[in-house]
């Protein structure tokens, strides 16, 4: 039922916190009741200590290991006689991922800037480009990854464009209707001051779809990230998360948990990258009451 | 006042909490009696509360104090009595209806059976004069027909008091004063009690059988005014002096309150806003 | 204006480029491995198409698995979605959880879909489909049963109206456009989520398969005609719920204007 509407909600973000707080211990509840159900005999460092009652074995320590286990491989080397740990090592990766999927991101948001300027400003443009803007969506991009590699030749700038790919889309769709929302009478306010187009985009067209753009880019981060990890795997790109989440499948019945570890890293990844766009998107709209929201 | 009371307020507050600014009184000692087939406007600057006292006798909001009785009932059983039509100041029509199916919504929702269903909405729809729209969605119709629909729909399951909050705000004067007019014509077609909200003195004087004038900080009522025009009220009636002289004693009762209400009227927005003052 | 003269320019566009994309690559001799010529790409779809690498049978399985997904994935998220508007505070909890979990790129999952669900049968494909549709389909639904204007539900209270009827008569009717949404970004999904599954192994009649083995064996055209089959399918699927769409919400302000907003 919906809330009072006499009774304002108090302390949201606390609440917002709290609530993920809550669904993350919710998650491992879940999970390790999964594993009471169905598990393998539970062992910590090789010593049985529970045995489950019913036979059903669905969730073997391949499965779906402990969560204890993907903890434990974290902060273990990474493989034998590595010095760095597992955690150490995917977070090096992610932040070799994160800066390919940051320039495809800068790269894509570019891009879908300038469509949308285009599209705004010529009927004939969005006319001819913007059901190919759309289409180019419905294309499972990832079929695309192996070309685009042999494309272009350089297996970064590979990445890199599939990552541009999955971000110039979202932000083509929300600049256009960004730099449509000023208020016709805004318009026409500008024009009584007899301003140039290119005085109405920068005073009034481009402040006017900020908020708009800032929800395309929450968006746009982690499709980048799907972007540059996608394009890792055919593009041989070495020292990306792609990669080790090949490598660690290649060997899941040997450690399922490298494998469950590096989704895990990527998983933070995804979301930091949002955070830090969430964040930039409360520095810039400061100001604004729209910002308040969402 | 003619006939027993449809309405009957005795004593009322009502109180908001508004973040950060403490408790704002919305409405103060409020008594208002109104009779069957009364037709009575209630008018007053911006954050006076008359929304909020609609509000309180279709019982979408509780009062603080005091008690309100439609139909010699509590307003919450008048209210589960569906002894009420309200139209709202914008027409909140279903998009995904189209003007039938609007018009039969509450119809549904009393399980009134189907055949006299559609009767009555053909009926409203002619009472309204929108009989050749029936088909028509929404956002195919102007906001003055929009409106229209929003009354027929109120009028639907022939309640015994009709709750308007400032149903023309948002249109043009011009269509303005037809649908004035028009709520005449269903007012003396229906025989129906009106509580009628509006910004608009003219309007007040023009449709009423009574005007009660409010101040606001806190809401109150400062004067009553008996509108002795006679009916039916036509066009020419906008043209009679005793119309002017009306107008005068509406807009003189109003004045003299004006210079304390602006400063808190931001604050009591935005809890209007939250709380639903109106 | 007719759809003739409206759609003209993409039309045009869509012919200009054929054309110079073919001469291009015939009169410079670009060799065929960088970018085949749209002729050739035809031909390999022709000889390929029930025989060699098998891209009929191949798109129909894609497609399976990415409908079989859609549909395990839309009930799945609108029954989540039922249950959880029930509660008071829906809105508090579930969206900040969604947005966590949408940050979250999900196709790192499909390895071990396809550990769990054995990496030949399709059934490990339309889990990965369906996780990835999943999502976008309970956040709409969701925010369209919650998101109802307060005037619709104070009218609905003036009517003394019970919450069935609310549900019934205001929020389903309200959900309806958000899920139609959902469903649209739900295909391209269920497509991706096929292909990559399909990329981390499984049989080889496939088009994720047929674009990987193709790529490696440097038969580029094959590749081209695997993605551009692939993109018939995804934007078949898309014009199919827009259809539904048309049908379904005549009304909204997203049908009834023709340019995108």
């Amino acid at each position: 039922m919906p809330r009072s509407p006499e009774r304002p909600l108090k302390h949201p973000r606390r609440r917002r916190l709290l609530a993920i707080l809550g669904f993350i211990g919710l998650v491992l509840v879940l999970w390790e009741g999964v594993k009471v159900i169905g598990g393998d005999p539970w062992r910590v460092n090789g010593e049985l200590i529970w045995t489950p009652p019913l036979d059903l074995k669905f969730a073997s320590d391949i499965n779906l290991p402990h969560v204890w286990s993907i903890a434990a491989a974290l902060s273990e080397p990474w493989r034998r006689s590595a010095d760095t740990s597992l955690f150490m090592f995917l977070v090096g990766k992610a932040l070799y991922t994160w800066r390919e999927a940051a320039i495809g991101f800068a790269l894509g948001a570019v891009t879908g800037i300038a469509l949308a300027a285009a599209f705004v400003h010529s009927q004939l443009l969005e006319r001819a480009f913007v059901p190919y803007v759309v289409a180019s969506q419905t294309i499972p991009i990832v079929a695309l990854a192996p070309m685009i590699v042999f494309f272009v030749g350089n297996e970064i700038l590979a990445v890199v464009v599939v990552a541009t790919y999955l971000t110039f889309f979202p932000v083509t769709i929300a600049m256009i209707r960004g730099l449509r929302s000023p208020d016709p009478r805004a318009l026409e306010l500008m024009r009584s001051y007899a301003a140039k187009r290119r005085t109405i985009f920068w005073k009034l067209r481009m402040p006017a779809s900020v908020p708009y753009l800032f929800t395309a880019l929450k968006i746009a981060a982690t499709a980048s990230i799907v972007g540059a990890i996608v394009g890792e795997g055919p593009g041989g790109v070495q020292d990306g998360l792609g990669r080790a989440i090949l490598d660690f499948n290649q060997t899941y019945i040997t450690g399922p948990e490298k494998l469950w570890a590096a989704i895990l890293v990527t998983a933070l990844l995804g979301i930091s990258f949002y955070l830090l766009v969430r964040i930039a998107e409360l520095w810039w709209l400061r100001d604004r009451a729209s910002a308040v929201l969402t | 006042m003619s006939g027993q009371a449809v309405v009957h307020v005795a004593d009322v507050t009502k109180t908001f909490d508004v973040p950060g600014r403490g408790t704002m009184t919305a409405l103060s000692g409020i008594d208002l009696l109104i009779g069957q087939g009364e037709f009575v406007s209630l008018i007053g600057p911006s954050g006076c509360g008359k929304s909020t006292l609609l509000r309180l006798i279709g019982d979408l909001t509780v009062p603080t104090s005091g008690t309100v009785m439609v139909n010699g009932k509590p307003a919450q059983q008048a209210r589960v009595d569906r002894d009420y039509g309200i139209v709202f100041q914008s027409p909140v029509l279903f998009d995904w209806r189209n003007v039938e199916e609007n018009v039969r919504l509450p119809l549904e929702l009393i399980g009134t059976e189907k055949a006299a269903r559609e009767a009555r909405v053909t009926e409203m729809l002619e009472l309204v004069e929108l009989s050749d729209f029936r088909r028509h969605h929404p956002y195919q119709l102007s906001g003055g027909m929009q409106q229209r629909v929003s009354i027929a729909r109120a009028l639907a399951f022939e309640p015994a008091l009709l709750l308007m909050d400032e149903p023309f705000g948002a249109l043009d004067e011009m269509t303005r004063e037809r649908m004035n007019s028009e709520v005449l014509k269903v007012w003396a077609q229906t025989g129906i009690t009106v509580v009628f909200v509006t910004h608009s003195i003219p309007e007040a004087v023009f449709l009423s059988s009574r005007v009660a004038v409010m101040s606001a900080r806190p809401g109150r009522i400062t004067k009553v005014v008996d509108i002795d025009l006679p009916r039916p009220r036509t066009v020419e009636t906008r043209e009679n002096r005793r119309y002017f002289e009306l107008v005068t004693e509406v807009r003189e009762a109003l004045r003299g309150m004006d210079g304390r209400v602006e400063a808190d009227d931001a604050a009591l927005d935005r809890a209007a806003a939250e709380g639903g003052i109106g | 204006m007719t759809a003739l003269r409206r759609n003209l320019p993409a039309i045009v566009v869509f012919f200009t480029t054929l054309v110079l994309w073919e001469v291009v690559i015939s009169s410079l001799d670009v060799r065929s491995f960088i970018l085949p010529a749209p002729s050739s790409i035809a031909n390999a779809l022709v000889e390929n198409w029930d025989v060699g690498y098998q891209i009929w049978p191949a798109a129909q399985t894609t497609f399976l698995e990415a409908a079989g997904g859609m549909v395990i994935g839309t009930v799945l998220g609108v029954l989540i979605a039922l249950v959880i508007s029930r509660w008071t505070l829906a809105g508090d909890i579930a969206l900040p959880v969604a947005v966590a979990i949408s940050a979250i790129p999900i196709i790192a999952f499909a390895p071990i879909a396809n550990n769990w669900f054995g990496v030949l049968s399709p059934t490990s494909k339309m889990v990965i489909a369906a996780v990835l549709v999943f999502f976008p389909i309970m956040i709409n639904v969701l925010r369209g049963l919650t998101e109802v204007p307060n005037s619709s539900l104070e009218l609905m209270r003036s009517y003394a109206a019970g919450s069935m009827a609310v549900f019934r008569k205001v929020r389903v009717p309200n959900a309806l456009p958000f899920f139609l949404t959902g469903l649209k970004v739900g295909t391209t999904l269920a497509l991706i989520g096929a292909v990559v599954g399909e990329y981390f192994g499984g049989l080889n009649v496939a088009l994720g398969r047929i674009v990987v083995q193709s790529a490696s064996r440097l038969s580029f055209e094959v590749t081209w005609a695997a993605i551009i089959v692939a993109s018939v399918v995804g934007i078949a699927m898309y014009l199919l719920i827009v259809a539904i769409e048309r049908v379904a919400i005549p009304w909204h302000p997203a049908v009834r204007g023709d340019r995108i907003s």
